[in-house]
């Protein structure tokens, strides 16, 4: 075990109050609502009309493209409706809602089921993509992709994300606790895959339980590494621990296997393993239910389409005194105008804030505070005048489509200005911009 | 339910503007308040005035602006008062230090557009107002009551060498035993206050440590060469504004740099000039100007040296 820290970025109080409530199975819903949009890239092509029944791990939308993922279903039931529902991130999208009708009747695989010893890379990438899985660490990008990258670009080493770097989210621990042979099972499957020769699993120091259940499976094997990190955030972000591992840098507008990295996290390694050996689809997922008010958090598999607002009845949250539900840690998730919101591939957790300040603006003091904390090394105080002043290929010089949106910046600021806010906000005024001409 | 919808990050550091103000005062405490032991109930005096006429110019001309009123509250107008008193000396009229205190408010901080938005340390050029306006009271120096000496005006440290070529002892330098403006008096004691806003990261250290490195190189570099003219480099550093300048003057974040590189170069630079004014110049002391000098390269500063990104290309 070799112990690494992140240099910049910040620390903010953990939270981590659901670390020691072991994953519980939620009772299937009585229904549930899946939209064909959940993963980076196009939306999923309905398979499925209205009053068709359907089975559990059902395919009900096909991939659309190249960046794309099928969708599932997650329960045995009716399709009772197809429609526009609101998505966490406040947009909308093509849903079925489908009512549950007993027990789980299972779908059979659209992928062949075989010994994990037998698996070739191209099996792999087939059940990645047939699973419908994609990277359920925040950014759900179609694994599929991920693990096929361009030949002229070899992986030499495999980074297994278990850093959980977010405040509050306790799903990746858990997992990891619970399922540590699963996951790393699938971690050499991946290994394996893209033909790297070593493999590293990256795990906060707060997290030091599930390190050494890992130390434990990888001791004897030269080319694994367990890497504990001292707890700092956005040190989960692929940038991130690229650079604090493998010391390499990203280019800016590249991706990981540019430096023949591959980061994939532990949430997505067990899906892979669920695909895999059991053949179940990404149907399933732990959701973490936490909060300063909430009586019991918790940590739930919880099946793709449940209601927020089942989740957080269960887990004891005070409904009527929440001033914000977060879909999301809080440094990166979004706050939802109701909890009648489903359950996604990319909900981790559901924060409920009972108190949220308004805290005033200050004008800009140039303290670059901001500035240092970025894990990128933006200039955000310059970045976000230029931002400001509608002055967008100054911004674009300054990173402005560099930024992850990590919110750090908007943390530290003594003037309280929402950084991170201006910088969406370009990017939005860019593309549309873009988009026109 | 009513719930609240805004944009991430959804949990804020502890850190804010009133807050920061509220200990850069306390890391000028001790210096404030050895300045009364030194020379007395006037020094009070000319602080409270200062401080008082800064703020109430804050809040006239927020109100003539018709923006927040509230902003005279964030605690700055009362540092800039605080910092031009320490600049003065004792016994200065205290009409000139209201004039001061507005001008630097008035014209340094609100006409380029409040907070932030000043290009100058307003302290400063508050002081340097005086220093033009009056420039008879503001080079007469009392002596300092510790000094015991039978005389209404003495020399201070700087002028004693500048103009009689006499060196003042270091102990008596870090100690305060010596005769100048309010808050340079203690080397130590700014220097405590300093390290405590570095401790508690208020302030870059890269601003102090090339202000004071500079100076003790460059007039290091002098005094190897010729040790009777120049002035040993420890009397550079103790003497004077510098403390005062390089921990609580050039540190202003609103007035220095954001990137490293342009932060050596301007700590670098206010040390060239203070060793260039202060042994070739015309005058004794040449901190204020040379932060002033070097405030004014920030914009351009900040605007051509960024730090290169993750994964940019070198």
């Amino acid at each position: 075990m070799i112990e690494l820290r992140m240099r910049r970025g910040v620390h903010p109080p953990e939270g981590k109050l659901s670390a020691s409530s072991p994953i519980q199975e939620f009772p299937l819903p009585r229904q549930v609502i899946i939209p064909f949009s959940q993963h980076a890239g196009k939306p999923a092509t309905p398979l499925v009309k209205k009053r068709q029944k359907v089975k559990t791990g059902e395919k009900i939308g096909e991939a659309s493209g190249f960046i794309s993922a099928p969708v599932h279903s997650s329960v045995t039931g009716t399709i009772k409706a197809l429609e526009t529902v609101l998505l966490p991130n406040g947009s909308s999208a093509l849903a079925a809602i489908i009512s549950v009708e007993g027990e789980d009747d299972w779908a059979e695989p659209t992928w062949p089921v075989k010994e994990l010893s037998e698996l070739t890379p191209d099996d792999l990438r087939k059940i990645a993509k047939e699973a419908g899985i994609v990277g359920l660490g925040g950014a759900v990008f179609p694994t599929s992709v991920k693990i096929s990258p361009p030949k002229e670009y070899p992986i030499d080493s495999v980074i297994v994300n278990g850093a959980e770097c977010e405040p509050y989210l306790t799903s990746d621990h858990r997992l990891m606790l619970e399922h540590t042979e699963e996951i790393f099972q699938a971690a050499q499957l991946l290994k394996m895959t893209v033909g790297a020769k070593r493999g590293y699993i990256a795990i906060e120091d707060n997290k030091r339980d599930a390190a050494e259940a890992f130390e434990k499976l990888a001791k004897g094997m030269p080319d694994w590494e367990v890497v504990l990190l001292k707890t700092r955030y956005p040190q989960g972000a692929e940038k991130s621990l690229i650079k604090v591992i493998l010391g390499r840098e990203v280019p800016v507008g590249g991706l990981p296997f540019h430096v023949g990295a591959l980061v994939q996290n532990v949430g997505t390694l067990y899906a892979i393993y669920e695909a895999a050996a059991n053949g179940i689809p990404l149907i399933k997922r732990v959701v973490t239910v936490t909060g300063e008010g909430v009586e019991k958090p918790s940590n739930f598999m919880t099946r793709i389409g449940t209601s927020a607002k089942e989740l957080l009845t269960a887990a004891g949250a005070p409904l009527d005194e929440a001033a914000k539900i977060i879909f999301g840690g809080p440094m990166m998730g979004m706050a939802v105008k109701s909890p009648d919101i489903p359950v996604l591939k990319s909900t981790s957790g559901i924060l409920v804030l009972t108190s949220a300040k308004k805290r005033k603006v200050f004008p800009c003091l140039y303290c670059g505070k901001c500035v240092y904390a970025c894990p990128l090394k933006i200039t955000t105080t310059r970045l976000v005048k230029y931002i400001q002043a509608g002055m967008w290929d100054q911004a674009k010089a300054f990173g402005l489509f560099n930024c992850m949106e990590c919110g750090v910046c908007s943390y530290v600021c003594p003037a309280n200005i929402p950084l991170v806010h201006w910088i969406r906000y370009g990017k939005f005024m860019v593309r549309m911009m873009e988009a026109k001409s | 339910m009513n719930l609240i919808v805004s944009s991430s990050p959804h949990i804020h550091g502890k850190d804010s503007v009133p807050k920061i103000m509220l200990h850069v005062i306390l890391a000028l405490l001790p210096a404030a308040a050895a300045s009364i032991y030194f020379f007395g109930i006037r020094a009070l005096w000319v602080m409270l005035v200062s401080i008082v006429t800064a703020e109430v110019s804050e809040y006239l001309f927020l109100l003539l602006r018709k923006k927040d009123t509230s902003a005279a509250l964030d605690g700055s107008a009362f540092v800039t008062g605080l910092l031009l008193a320490l600049t003065l000396p004792p016994s200065i009229n205290l009409s000139m230090v209201a004039i001061g205190a507005a001008v630097a408010i008035i014209i340094a901080k609100q006409v380029f557009g409040g907070f932030g938005a000043n290009v100058f340390n307003p302290a400063l050029v508050g002081r340097a107002f005086l220093q033009a306006a009056f420039p008879i009271p503001m080079t007469t120096w009392v002596p300092n009551r510790l000094l015991h000496v039978d005389a209404t005006t003495v020399a201070t440290p700087l002028g004693g060498f500048k103009f009689s070529h006499l060196l003042t002892a270091h102990k008596d330098l870090l100690l305060g035993n010596v005769s100048g403006s309010l808050g340079e008096t203690s080397a130590l004691l700014l220097l405590l206050g300093g390290l405590y806003l570095l401790v508690r990261r208020y302030i870059d250290w890269r601003i102090p440590v090339g202000i004071l490195t500079s100076v003790f190189v460059f007039d290091g570099i002098l005094w190897l060469f010729n040790s009777r003219k120049y002035p040993d480099p420890v009397f550079m550093l103790l003497a004077g504004g510098l403390m005062l300048g390089a921990w609580f003057m050039a540190t202003d974040p609103v007035t220095s740099p954001v990137s490293p590189a342009g932060i050596w170069i301007y700590s670098i630079g206010i040390g060239f000039f203070v060793v260039l004014i202060r042994l070739f110049g015309g005058m004794p002391e040449g901190v204020m100007y040379s932060i002033l000098i070097m405030n004014s390269f920030v914009p351009l500063l900040d605007k051509y040296l960024r730090q290169r990104m993750l994964g940019e290309k070198k």
